[in-house]
């Protein structure tokens, strides 16, 4: 049995036998519901089959929230990247695509899969889906890379948090870009202890970030966070795979993360009361949606 | 915890507190008041006030009440759905501060005039506390089967109700017993690890002092 309170542990176990933190997670969450290994994976997979949907329906809607505080940003991506406009390069542009894309589905109130939240929900399938697209990965190991998302996952959420309204973006946005970006180095052949420096470096980069939505709605700046979680994911990923080292260890960073979360004024957690929700901007269009 | 609590679950958005959640306080409701009601009443408290235009917790609700899971496509249209299938609503905000910033009071009447009163709270994650049922406040969240036995408040009637269920080899996973006062209104709520039969039910309702067994399905 795993007891996901931490990700050295978790990294340190797939090491000594071998494989990958995918193949223990499933293992050890097929013995702690007491289904059938096949079953998690298929389960997993409706999941994947969500993410793909969301990601290609949110790419052409171009459709505005009922707010009318997003939308649209998804379309202007891909017409960038038609007319060859790329900064990044493609795996970048896509995923940034494809990001915006699902966030944008879910204000919209579209199906998505809540990864590890609602808020969240773009980063984890932008930055898998591309690299699968781009490096002709197959679906099973697609599939097997969000067990291992989801392993530091439970990690995160019962070692700090995954939830804006208890440890701002930083645990939202945050932790799905450090699930996504070891998620990322496993599917590209790196080892356990990459995937936990990956975690660690993606946390980092957005220690304190807070949750400031405004008008309460999880649009601006949410939608957009999840473009910058997924290249956040990315580069953590890419760093990690060229062999870089976090010098904080990874449990180390999450504990950093659950202490700044909680010195957090409540303004900045999910209040819509600081922050970005607090501009005259945004207080003026709150007025509006809510008259 | 396990995986699917972290990748998962698959819901329509925006919002697993407001949408997800809302869903299942409106899916609650529709169980305690046996069905779709014909007249509801949707009082909003807190964030759920400020903010349920935004969040589609207006629609998450109706689409409860007519029976949609957190994942249902229509539930973006729900309010047209409602209309269509005759279910009349009403939403009103309040501004009292008191309960939980994440809730709503669901005044239902059914088709003979029958009215329910179910208040939720939706706490985090698209997971709800039910607490109140008509005039009896109450705690369960409706991950179990749950039943509500209201009752007269008398001697012996949870052994007579939980001997009933052991009779079939169901295991009581909670139970709890509420009432307004003592000699008065009073309602059991039961939550249990095995699926509950209509049959069931029925041998509960006919025990003396009980007046309604109400079964409400696993939500999650
Ligand atoms: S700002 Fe808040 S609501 Fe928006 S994505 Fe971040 S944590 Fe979620």
């Amino acid at each position: 049995m795993i007891s996901y309170d931490s990700v050295q542990e978790l990294a340190d176990k797939a090491t000594k036998k071998g494989k990958p933190i995918s193949a223990l997670v499933l293992a050890d969450q097929a013995l702690q519901m007491e289904r059938s290994q096949q079953d998690l994976i298929e389960e997993m997979n409706k999941s994947l089959q969500v993410m793909a949907e969301a990601a290609s329906k949110g790419i052409n809607s171009g459709s505005k929230s009922a707010s009318g505080l997003s939308g649209g940003d998804a379309l202007k991506m891909k017409q960038a990247i038609h007319a060859g406009q790329s900064l990044g390069g493609m795996v970048l542009s896509e995923t940034l695509a494809k990001a915006l894309a699902i966030a944008e589905v879910n204000a919209c109130m579209g199906r998505i899969v809540a990864a590890p939240t609602a808020g969240s929900c773009g980063i984890i399938p932008a930055v898998l889906l591309t690299l699968k697209e781009a490096y002709d990965l197959t679906e099973e190991q697609v599939v097997m890379s969000l067990f291992t998302a989801a392993g530091l996952g439970m990690v995160i959420a019962k070692k700090a948090s995954i939830s804006g309204a208890e440890g701002g973006c930083q645990a939202e946005c945050g932790s799905a870009a450090a699930m996504a970006a070891a998620a990322a180095v496993e599917l590209m052949g790196g080892t356990p202890q990459m995937c936990a420096h990956a975690c660690a470096i993606a946390i980092k980069s957005v220690l304190g970030l807070v949750c400031d939505p405004v008008a309460g709605l999880v649009e601006v700046p949410c939608v957009k966070r999840n473009a910058s979680g997924a290249a956040n994911a990315l580069i953590a990923a890419e760093m990690a795979l060229a062999g870089i080292e976090s010098v904080i260890p990874v449990d180390e960073v999450i504990a950093a993360m659950k202490d700044i979360g909680d010195a957090m004024p409540k303004t900045l957690k999910e209040t819509a009361e600081g922050g970005l929700a607090d501009t005259p901007t945004a207080k003026k269009m709150a007025r509006e949606i809510f008259r | 915890m396990n995986v699917f609590d972290i990748i998962g679950p698959i819901m329509v958005g925006p919002s697993s507190s407001h949408t997800a959640g809302a869903v299942r306080i409106g899916k609650i409701a529709r169980a305690v008041s046996g069905g779709q009601p014909a007249m509801v009443t949707i009082e909003l408290y807190g964030s759920f006030a400020q903010t349920y235009k935004g969040h589609g917790t207006d629609k998450a609700i109706i689409a409860g009440l007519l029976g949609m899971a957190p994942d249902d496509e229509r539930i973006k249209d729900s309010l047209e759905l409602a209309r269509d299938l005759g279910m009349a609503f009403k939403f009103k905000k309040s501004g009292n501060k008191a309960v939980h910033p994440n809730t709503a009071l669901i005044a239902a009447v059914d088709s003979q005039g029958k009215k329910t009163i179910v208040q939720g709270s939706s706490v985090g994650g698209g997971r709800i506390m039910v607490n109140r049922i008509n005039e009896i406040n109450v705690k369960f969240n409706g991950e179990y089967y749950t039943l509500l036995v209201p009752h007269h408040d008398t001697p012996g009637m949870i052994a007579a109700v939980t001997n009933l269920l052991a009779d079939q080899g169901i295991n009581i996973a909670e139970m709890n017993m509420y009432r307004s006062q003592r000699g008065g209104e009073a309602m059991m709520v039961i939550e249990t690890d095995q699926a509950i039969n209509e049959e069931l039910v029925s041998l509960i309702e006919a025990v003396n002092s009980v007046k309604k067994a109400v079964l409400i399905k696993p939500i999650y």
